[in-house]
């Protein structure tokens, strides 16, 4: 016990003296997740600030025009910028000035009136009140109409798909209204309201609830786990560099004539750089607290969940601290450790869901995401953060981060031993 | 005792054994120099004795414990004092003998009293809560020797422990290793300096090719060779004059 406690008292000591590196450790995660916070804020906002700049050409100048101009108007994420011409306006989003054009073709609300009557027509000359012959003739001159939307080369995917759709439903919408009004018209009821044109079957999203209160996730719940679990693996990074120091400062080679074993050294590390990780986790609880609502981001509602929350980051911390032991391990040279590690960390955040959903990956990477202790700390903190779990809840997630660091630290110490056996 | 018995060490890709069938006996109580030029197989017998480096064939006993079955109580016994500077750069010189007393079971009173004496024999007692990258190579050289005596070993192994020193840190260096020795420590000692050897050591062995060419007192072996005046002239005659670069 008492070389393990002076081991980890070296470990503060060299910690300490170093407080580049220490302000490092500390401040760069939190301004990670500051950065990140404030950047994915917006996708989490009812009423979003900030407006994306698009250009509308309106060829056609009638109602339907009208009513995508309105729908864009009052989806509220968008700023509209009237263009003369479609090749200008294509000028512009191809060379990335914009993300994004609408080119409203010419007559379209007078052909969408045009086939909406023909078919209404049709429709009531079945009932024997139009004559079919000019019905037929009427719908075949109408041609078909396209709304041309030009995207920025850059233009990621999701926002692609998330433009069409909106546009698609706003354009669904207003030929249904179309049509309810031309039955209208041709039953002759004008001035009377027959038709109720608004949506029949509505949606609304149910979330949890906390006895009364209905629990609604926010940028900040979904952040600061995520950002946490990187900053927390990414200390794998100094813990191998400061293994691979020892091995080039001749001081492990003292260490290997100690009579103590590899499995203490370890041990040393692993107390003190687990109680970095919860000081880091520590503080950027603290930010998501206090900090973030000063800043207008949602602040971290941690209430009740704390001993939860540090049991999480407790065994998370040993997750990473194994990975970072085992690196030490084997690298001979700061230039293998550092570059490792680093990269590592970003896989293990990509395949845990730390920056895409696992969800949304394709199958083979969703089979993958279940092995990265990054994966599991994001579920085991979602558990507490999103899903109100308890204790039970959150077992799973802690025993397999366990397991890791056991797997991870037997591998450390095994290799040791093989590599330096005498 | 040390009982070397048909030693041998070939590192992996190596086409030649660095060590060769050694055998050698330090008895209780001697220093030990083992001479050589580069690539002789001094470090890796010096390695194998303080458990860095596996045999590839034959044995040793320290104090007959075997090194094979008696690992821990070995590395208790001994001490060792390796080339470089096996110290934290950043921590004070206190900080690193505390570290290194600790690891071999010091603590307490004991602790701070035997970096306290080994300080102040070695002139660093005000030193003590520098920093050891602050350090002249002289003064490095004294903090990784104390870090190795701390725990009184019974034989200390010092592999070059004065290379690189100024005449004043290497005279304080000697001196001490001599107290020791006489308070009953045995030492087995490698250096390039051959007049600080002959002064030193009780017995010397010239090392080359991984075997040992000659033993003895150094006052014997300089009356052995013809014309010799000193134990370099010694040297010289038995290894040869050509360069021994290896890489």
């Amino acid at each position: 016990m008492h070389k393990l406690l002076a081991s980890a008292y070296k470990e503060v000591l060299l910690l300490t003296r170093d407080l580049g590196g220490i302000a490092i450790l500390f401040i760069m995660p939190l301004l990670l997740l500051i950065t990140i916070t404030l950047i994915q804020d917006s996708s989490f906002k009812t009423i979003n600030d900030t407006k994306i700049p698009i250009l509308l050409v309106d060829k056609d100048g009638g109602s339907v025009s009208e009513s995508i101009h309105e729908g864009l108007m009052s989806s509220n994420s968008f700023e509209i910028i009237m263009s003369a011409s479609e090749e200008d306006a294509k000028q512009k989003v191809f060379s990335g000035n914009y993300q994004l054009a609408i080119i409203i073709p010419e007559d379209l609300s007078k052909a969408l009136q045009k086939k909406v009557n023909s078919n209404v027509e049709g429709i009531l000359a079945k009932f024997g009140l139009e004559e079919e012959e000019t019905i037929a003739k009427t719908a075949s001159e109408t041609d078909k109409k396209e709304v041309r939307l030009y995207f920025d080369p850059a233009t990621q995917l999701a926002f692609k798909s998330s433009v069409k759709n909106g546009i698609d439903k706003m354009i669904s919408k207003i030929e249904t209204q179309s049509i309810y009004k031309a039955f209208q018209e041709q039953l002759g009821e004008e001035d009377e309201v027959i038709f109720e044109t608004e949506s029949f079957i509505a949606f609304r999203e149910m979330s949890q609830t906390e006895g009364d209160t209905i629990v609604i996730p926010n940028s900040t719940q979904h952040n600061v786990p995520a950002w946490t679990l990187f900053a927390i693996f990414f200390i794998i990074v100094p813990l191998s560099i400061n293994m691979v120091k020892e091995k080039t400062q001749g001081t492990f080679v003292r260490l290997r004539t100690n009579p103590v074993s590899y499995t203490t050294v370890l041990g040393g590390k692993t107390l003190v750089y687990v109680a970095v990780c919860l000081i880091q986790f520590a503080l950027m609880l603290l930010l998501g607290v206090f900090l973030f609502p000063l800043i207008g981001l949602p602040k971290l509602d941690v209430s009740g969940k704390l001993p939860l929350l540090f049991i999480i980051a407790t065994f998370a911390g040993l997750a990473a601290v194994g990975l970072g032991l085992l690196l030490g391990t084997i690298a001979k040279t700061q230039e293998q450790s550092a570059p490792f590690g680093a990269t590592l960390v970003v896989i293990l955040a990509a395949l845990g869901g730390v920056w895409v959903p696992v969800f949304v990956m394709p199958k083979f990477m969703q089979l993958l995401s279940n092995i990265s202790p990054m994966n599991w700390g994001l579920n085991g903190f979602y558990d507490v953060f999103l899903r109100n779990g308890n204790l039970t809840d959150i077992l799973p997630e802690i025993a397999l981060l366990f397991m890791f660091f056991i797997f991870t630290s037997v591998i450390s110490i095994v290799y040791n031993e093989k590599k330096n056996a005498v | 005792m040390i009982e070397i018995n048909q030693l041998s060490k070939k590192y992996k890709g190596a086409e030649d054994f660095s060590v060769l069938d050694l055998t050698l006996t330090v008895n209780d109580g001697e220093i030990f120099g083992l001479l050589g030029p580069n690539g002789a197989g001094k470090t890796t017998l010096i390695s194998m004795l303080s458990s860095l480096v596996k045999p590839t064939s034959g044995s040793f006993t320290i104090n007959e414990l075997n090194y094979k079955e008696n690992k821990l109580e070995l590395k208790k016994l001994i001490g060792i004092v390796p080339q470089e500077y096996a110290l934290y750069p950043s921590l004070t010189a206190y900080e690193n003998l505390s570290y290194f007393g600790s690891m071999y079971g010091l603590k307490g009173a004991t602790l701070k009293k035997e970096i306290k004496d080994h300080l102040e024999t070695l002139g660093l007692s005000k030193f003590a809560n520098k920093r050891v990258e602050t350090f002249s190579g002289g003064m490095k050289r004294r903090v990784n020797l104390i870090a190795s005596i701390l725990h009184n070993p019974k034989v200390l192994f010092l592999d070059e422990p004065t290379v690189g020193v100024d005449v004043q840190s290497k005279n304080v260096i000697i001196d001490h290793l001599k107290q020791l020795n006489k308070n009953g420590t045995t030492m087995i000692y490698t250096s390039h300096h051959l007049n600080e050897a002959e002064d030193f050591c009780t017995r010397v062995a010239i090392i080359d090719q991984g075997s040992i060419v000659v033993k003895g007192k150094p006052t014997d072996l300089i009356s052995q060779q013809q014309d010799a005046r000193n134990l370099e002239e010694v040297f010289l005659a038995i290894t040869g004059k050509a360069l021994r670069d290896y890489a």
